[in-house]
């Protein structure tokens, strides 16, 4: 098979208008004989299934939750960006444009870019519309902030909880449908396996959560909106529920896997303080607008960050990189973070950790000011660290954040699998190889309120009256594999917990395959999963029935797939042998330490094709070619 | 740390449920509550017994998926602060711990700690949003937003949909996440076209669902880990009011009668 990324023809600031004109519609009258399910309820899912349900179509709408309002896109703290231009700072479709495709060290889609950030500016009149409390100035017009990666002012927030406001905009965008009839909604309910027929997605097998019970959901297209994979590494700063199983079930079933070694580790995390952690708690990169990043200039200095006068700080974020200082990207922050680290100038007790010290601008601005800014982010902190940031600098680490890799799509959202169209952080994204902050809400949305409901009518007008039903054998055939696969998970009767064996993942995947990697660790990292898989299968312990809720079981299955993830991430990240955003092999660095890429043998994005178990995954490359961005090392000094 | 735990057992909703008692050895000052429910879990599974389920996902304090009754305070004794933030500072070495599912009628347990909050949905969906399709709204910046509004509109909004304020209620009430929201969107102008219909069709599915009378305990206003103000519930209650007189004057002209 050969990957067609269907981009439109013409001019980067036509493609999409262009190609909407030619997408086949679905006439209103027949919009409601096509069911379309939607898993997933965070900001990508949410939008989705209101705005398809809103032009008419029958949506089923799945999340693990217990209420959609629960995704975890509600997490999202910092902002989305829009190219609005209020600023008059410069900003412009095209500079979003331009600044993703770097940000994203050119491992992008230049025609996906483009339209994301065209659609960027209808997300924030649609938020806006329906009520999300963005911060306003005192004109009552909107507010905008900085944010890594670049140079202009368009990120659009709502204090430290942007993504919370967004998604409960969407969420009631989608409850309204849900009262009008037009959405059917399934909270507490996994998917766990896609049903193809013919070649075409043709349902879902879920299990609800609350009672067990397995059952059979047949529709027109599937769409995945199921987030990312961090918890690969175990310690992310994701939610513990989520997991890579809706896609990687999706990939056993012929959707290509694409880039999955491309994983963002976001720079200001909250430090793990031992082994009893079970996640990490993100602080806002927009605290970076007001924080300085530094460490002691010398070795060992175990000194109270008080005590430690200017002239013996190292501010060395301003110092290497002084035009974008502690603005540079994330992936630029969190390796010079773990180089100070390393070079054993890390602070804390763990002697892991950098400072973010807000003293200059609390002096500048006024305490009151900063607290209106970041006040909610510094009770958190505080909350879990037990020292308060107005007083003392904060403690960060790099944790792993953000997956920019994921099921392979292409211009239409539409995976390798005709039907399954994959939305969200879950496909391989608009983001390259690095994503700038506050673009994935924008990504998200943009897919959902905006891109998919415009192109999922061109798969299903010429569908028209092909339905399959759940009585079709390939449901029975997947069910029982569902069935089988659960027993299994329930009987094996060892010793070890589904967390023990995710913590050792863990300690795996980050060791090998997290900021820093290389051909040897990720060899060590290729022997060593599937000898973890090996022993998952034959002593994992889960204790309890299948009939009833089981967070173990739950969480059992949702490891089992992590595993066979893990061993692909590491595998395309051996495969890749240059340096790029957030993929930073350590053979491949230029003389000053950052990445150094390969343009002429790597500038593709790799998809991989599952070919059964215990078999070597196969390899397609879709070429990417920049003719608008012209192929720049990047440079944020 | 030591600590003693009496948790509450329950097989299912129609099952009988018990407090049932657990000792750790294992718990550091540094640990969040959840995580000492995570060691006790790891415990209890190496000895073959089934985990204590409870609900919990973003460990930050925004999903709204973690809330338990710690020693009859919904998400225990810190102030502004949900289950999952809760670290086990806040207590001393050899507490005695009593925690319990949410208690209310419209909240049924599923299972141990767990209880179905489907209600909130419902409320929601009677109502709870804008009425705007994607694609037809105009340009942000068309409708300026007065800062003290958009302020006050982000201080309701903060609710996170936890159900602590209905746990906490004598009563069982609702009022405050249905003030919340109420106060959300009556504040912006996106939300006036809709704002008394919105009012009376959330509070009569406030109703529908089971949630008790509010009778001004100010409990949930103590319980909210977003700090969400009571001063809510009084404007909940005069919009309440306003609509009410509006779909009688309505009603007498021939008109609308809702």
């Amino acid at each position: 098979m050969t990957l067609d990324a269907k981009i439109p023809a013409g001019p980067i600031a036509d493609k999409w208008n262009s190609h909407r004109f030619k997408l086949k519609l679905v006439n209103p009258a027949n919009k409601r004989k096509f069911d379309i399910i939607v898993v997933g309820t965070g900001l990508a899912g949410a939008s989705a299934a209101a705005t398809l349900a809103e032009l008419g179509y029958k949506v089923h709408s799945f999340c693990f939750q217990d209420s959609p309002r629960r995704a975890h896109s509600i997490a999202a703290q910092g902002g989305i960006n829009a190219a609005k231009n209020y600023r008059n700072d410069g900003d412009s479709v095209w500079r979003l444009f331009y600044d993703t495709v770097k940000g994203g060290d050119y491992r992008a889609r230049e025609a996906n870019v483009y339209r994301l950030a065209q659609v960027s500016v209808n997300i924030i009149d649609q938020a806006v519309a329906q009520g999300v409390p963005f911060a306003r100035e005192y004109s009552g017009l909107l507010d905008n902030r900085s944010f890594g990666g670049a140079q202009v002012s368009r990120t659009f927030y709502a204090r430290g909880q942007t993504g919370q406001q967004l998604l409960l905009g969407a969420y009631q965008a989608l409850a309204r449908q849900i009262e009008a009839g037009q959405v059917v909604m399934h909270p507490k309910t996994e998917m766990l396996d896609i049903v193809v027929v013919d070649g075409h997605a043709r349902g879902i097998v879920v299990r609800d959560l609350k009672t067990g019970k397995i059952t059979r959901h047949a529709a027109d297209a599937v769409v995945l909106a199921t987030g990312g994979y961090s918890r690969v590494f175990n310690l992310s700063t994701n939610a513990m529920g989520c997991n890579t199983t809706a896609i990687w079930r999706a990939h056993r079933r012929g959707a290509y896997f694409a880039n999955p070694c491309y994983t963002q580790i976001h720079p200001t995390a909250i430090p793990p303080a031992g082994d009893h952690q079970s996640k990490l708690t993100l602080m806002s990169e927009s605290l970076r607008n007001d924080g300085r990043i530094w460490v002691p200039a010398k070795k060992g200095d175990t000194r109270a960050p008080s005590q430690i006068p200017e002239a013996e700080r190292d501010y060395y974020l301003e110092r290497r990189y002084p035009s974008f200082g502690n603005l540079v990207p994330r992936d630029v922050a969190s390796r010079a973070a773990k180089a100070m680290v390393d070079e054993g100038r890390g602070v804390g007790p763990t002697g892991i950790g950098v400072y973010l010290d807000f003293a200059a601008s609390i002096a500048r601005l006024g305490q009151a000011s900063i607290a209106a800014k970041y006040g909610n982010l510094f009770e958190m902190y505080e909350r879990i660290t037990g020292e308060s940031p107005y007083q003392t600098p904060m403690r960060i680490y790099p944790a792993p954040h953000y997956t920019m890799g994921g099921l392979w799509v292409d211009y239409n959202l539409m995976s390798t699998i005709p039907g399954l169209f994959v939305i969200g952080e879950a496909n391989f994204s608009d983001h390259g190889a690095n994503r700038l902050g506050a673009s994935a809400l924008m990504q998200g949305l943009a897919d959902g309120y905006f891109v998919l409901p415009a192109t999922i009518g061109d798969y299903l007008a010429p569908n028209m009256g092909q339905k399959v039903g759940t009585e079709h054998p390939a449901f029975a055939a997947v069910e029982d594999e569902v069935r089988g696969r659960l027993a299994k998970l329930l009987s094996i009767g060892g010793k070890r917990s589904p967390d023990s064996f995710h913590r050792e993942l863990g300690k795996i995947t980050w060791e090998y395959c997290g900021m820093g990697r290389n051909a040897q660790g990720l060899g060590n990292a290729l022997e060593a999963i599937p000898r973890l898989r090996e022993e998952f299968w034959s002593n994992l312990r889960v204790v309890g029935d299948g009939e009833s809720l089981n967070q173990t079981l739950e969480k059992a299955g949702r490891v089992a797939d992590f595993l066979d993830l893990g061993e692909l991430m590491c595998r395309d990240a051996l495969e890749r042998n240059e340096s790029c955003g957030g993929h930073f092999r350590e053979e491949y660095q230029a003389s000053d330490g950052e990445a150094q890429r390969n343009d002429d043998d790597y500038a593709y994005a790799a998809a991989w094709e599952f070919t059964g178990d215990g078999q070597p995954a196969r390899l397609h490359k879709e070429p990417l070619t920049f003719e608008n961005v012209p192929l720049t090392q990047r440079s944020y000094k | 740390m030591n600590l003693t735990l009496h948790v509450w057992r329950q097989e299912g909703p129609d099952k009988p449920g018990k407090l049932v008692e657990y000792k750790t050895a294992e718990a550091s000052p540094d640990m969040s509550f959840l995580e000492l429910l995570d060691v006790v879990n790891e415990d209890l599974l190496a000895r073959g017994e089934r985990p204590i389920e409870f609900e919990h996902d973003c460990r930050e304090g925004i999903c709204g998926s973690c809330g338990v009754m710690i020693d009859g305070e919904a998400h225990g004794p810190q102030k502004l602060t949900a289950t999952c933030q809760l670290h086990l500072r806040q207590f001393k070495d050899g507490d005695s711990i009593t925690l319990e599912p949410w208690r209310s009628k419209a909240f049924p347990v599923v299972r141990d700690l767990v209880v179905d909050r489907g209600a909130f949905d419902r409320i929601i969906e009677a109502g709870g949003y804008v009425s705007v399709s994607t694609g037809s709204a105009p340009e942000a910046n068309l409708t300026p937003v007065p800062k003290d509004a958009a302020d006050a509109a982000m201080d309701a909004a903060a609710c996170i949909g936890c159900g602590a304020c209905v746990a906490q209620c004598p009563n069982g009430a609702a009022q405050l996440f249905v003030a919340a929201k109420v106060a959300h969107l009556g504040l912006l102008p996106q939300g006036q076209p809709e704002r008394l219909e919105r009012v009376l069709k959330m509070v009569e599915v406030m109703e529908e669902q089971g949630f008790g009378a509010c009778s001004n305990h100010r409990e949930c206003e103590a319980a909210c880990p977003k700090g969400i103000s009571i001063d809510w519930i009084a404007r909940l209650n005069a919009d309440y009011r306003k609509a009410q007189l509006k779909g009688r004057r309505k009603a007498a002209a021939g008109g609308f009668a809702g």
